[in-house]
């Protein structure tokens, strides 16, 4: 499993950078969505894989480490916003510019 | 519970013990009733807003008179002690920088109560919200608490940024937020593989995990050394540092005065994570050696360079504000308190002034009309004031006797000579200072007395009590800093003396309890 697990972060990864540094607002948002998935995934990690064990403590029983999720949905919640925040930036560059490249000039 | 729970002395007062986290909940509660009050108009928002700013003032004051007794103020959330739970402390180093930002917050609210915060919607809730962030960013004692609070005050700054729109903001705005969210992406990497290799997040024992020998040294390495790219990020080190100037310079006066701390933000959090943290550590303790001081003379050249070449007074202000940033990167890199000592009183001095010259530079280019403040001559100003305290600002900024830039120009240096690279440094900051002072002295005389006939003088310009007293209180510090430099640099002794006592920090947020740890595969 973590093998797969990593290669999963790795990919998102790769293609969340090759997609922020394209020259479009659009791919740049594309990209940093998919790069907020693998941190997220990662931060997942942070607390060790573990199959089929639940966050709580209990005598002597198998446990999955709790903090790591909810700082996985913190980090969810506040991406999100961001994501949503940038989309906004960006379709108001479209509209005052007319070309969503990132170094677009103003309308003439 | 009753075993983690933190030990109260029931003799403090109850309020006392609550201090420390005032200086959040004030701004975070003053942002709601403003939001509630959206509809009796911008004046109840402005009401709330400066008597947020002028009570977040008066509890700063408060929380530096209590930090001043040296002990450090834990304040566990939730009452879980640390590190289970998320604690604030305050030390002097927090309540300094506390100060500092509810004093700045104050002349920039001021300032944009007259009128600028008409020009887009819902100015004051962001203002109050990205205050919130800033001082929570300076008081919290938990790495994955100072990312949330970067993240408020980031996400405040962004529409703040935007705010009175236009195309220059808007642009500048989109590659400041993609930036930034790459920022964030790289600090939430960085504490995943801190919290995988050390399991904790608190700073204090983050320092405490770092000295254990059964840790991943070379992954432990790598996250701090990621965490301090993030806040190089935010502080505009050399190779981070091409967004500071245009963003910036496209912010609105008053948004680009309040942001002059977020570099700032960057600066103390490097400092406090290698002092506290990595430098008592062996595994760690050698993390900043060798690069950090070069690279922040380059910040400082290439801010200097950047000055001569910019073409208006809201650029060249950013560009300072770029120099200041490459001046204080170069603390964390030497251990000595004497620096950091020296640091704070600079850095004090620094935020006021390069704050003031963009509101300067926004009164300025209202007089000129078209002209802006783009440094060509025109019309006369009729505004001595102006002038004066334009050469009162740009007379500390530079570091010329007697204004409190100089003595911490002076200080800076003096407490370096004993250090390695102490000849570099000297040459750096004090051939950089040479050069802001042609930017300034030469570009100042061309706003202020160089007249084109071509234009006629400039109409008479009415600035309200507000704006005035803005420049007032920003302009202020680089003489009071100067008359009562003595009690200020001995404030900053003590706070660079407690902070680099890393031992008492930990020791008063972790208690003296063995924590006890799971074992991890």
């Amino acid at each position: 499993m973590e093998a797969l697990f990593s290669a999963a972060i790795g990919i998102l990864t790769a293609c969340g950078i090759f997609l922020m540094l394209r020259p479009r607002t659009f791919s740049l948002v594309l990209g940093l969505t998919l790069l907020s998935y693998a941190v997220n995934l990662f931060l997942f990690a942070s607390g060790r894989l573990r199959m089929d064990a639940p966050p709580l403590i209990r005598d002597g029983a198998l446990y999955t480490d709790p903090l790591p999720q909810a700082l996985v949905l913190t980090a969810i919640v506040i991406g999100f916003g961001m994501t949503a925040y940038l989309v906004m930036l960006a379709l108001r560059a479209l509209a005052e510019s007319g070309d969503d490249s990132v170094d677009a000039k103003e309308k003439t | 519970m009753s075993d983690w729970s933190p030990a109260h002395n029931t003799n403090e007062l109850i309020m006392t013990q609550h201090a420390t986290i005032l200086p959040i909940l004030i701004p975070f509660a003053a942002a709601l009733l403003q939001l509630a009050a959206k509809g009796y108009g911008i004046a109840a928002q402005r009401s709330i807003g400066l008597i947020s700013v002028l009570l977040g003032a008066a509890a700063a004051c408060w929380l530096v008179q209590l930090a001043d007794t040296g002990s450090v103020q834990v304040y566990a959330l939730g009452n879980w002690a640390a590190p289970f739970g998320i604690v604030l402390a305050l030390d002097r180093l927090a309540a300094m920088m506390v100060l500092l930002t509810a004093l700045l917050s104050g002349a920039a609210l001021l300032y944009a109560s007259d009128g600028f915060d008409e020009r887009g919607r819902h100015f004051h809730p962001l203002f109050q919200l990205q205050v919130v962030g800033l001082q929570g960013a300076f008081l919290t004692g938990d790495l994955f608490n100072l990312f949330v609070f970067f993240e408020v005050m980031l996400l405040a700054s962004y529409a703040l940024l935007a705010h009175g729109g236009g195309m220059a903001r808007t642009r500048s705005g989109l590659a400041y937020v993609a930036l930034n969210l790459a920022g964030s992406a790289l600090f939430l990497i960085a504490l995943g593989m801190l919290y995988g290799t050390l399991g904790t997040l608190n700073l204090a024992d983050v320092a405490q995990r770092l000295q254990s020998p059964d840790i991943d040294i070379a992954l432990a390495r790598l996250a701090c050394i990621l965490l301090v790219a993030v806040f190089a990020l935010k502080a505009a080190l050399l190779p981070l540092s091409f967004w500071l100037p245009h963003a910036y310079a496209a912010a609105g006066a008053p948004v680009a005065a309040l942001f002059v701390i977020m570099t700032k933000v960057g600066i103390v959090s490097i400092l406090r994570v290698q002092v506290i943290a990595f430098a008592p550590a062996t595994a760690t303790a050698d993390l900043l050696d060798g690069w950090l001081v070069p690279l922040a003379l380059a910040t400082v050249l290439f801010a200097a360079a950047g000055a001569l070449a910019a073409p208006r007074l809201r650029d060249l202000t950013a560009w300072l504000v770029l120099a200041s940033a490459g001046t204080l990167l170069l603390v964390p890199a030497l251990p000595q308190a004497m620096v950091t000592a020296a640091a704070l009183y600079y850095l004090m001095q620094s935020t006021f002034v390069a704050a003031a010259l963009f509101l300067l530079a926004a009164l300025v280019a209202e007089r000129r009309g078209e002209l802006s403040d783009l440094f060509q001559s025109g019309p006369r100003l009729h505004a001595p004031w102006l002038a004066l305290a334009f050469l009162l600002a740009a007379a500390s900024a530079v570091g010329l006797p007697p204004f409190a830039g100089f003595l911490g120009k002076l200080m800076l240096l003096q407490a370096v000579r004993d250090s390695a690279p102490a000849a570099a440094i000297w040459s750096v900051l004090l051939f950089a200072g040479l050069l802001l002072m042609l930017a300034l002295a030469k570009n100042g005389g061309r706003l202020f007395w160089e007249r084109s006939p071509d234009h006629p003088p400039a109409g008479a310009h009415r600035v309200g009590w507000r704006r005035a007293s803005a420049v007032a209180l920003l302009v202020s510090p680089a003489l009071l800093l100067t008359l009562f430099a003595q009690p200020v640099s001995d404030y900053a002794s003590r706070t660079a003396a407690q902070l680099h006592d890393s031992q008492a920090y930990v020791s008063a947020v972790l208690g003296t309890k063995e924590i006890k740890r799971e074992q991890r595969p």
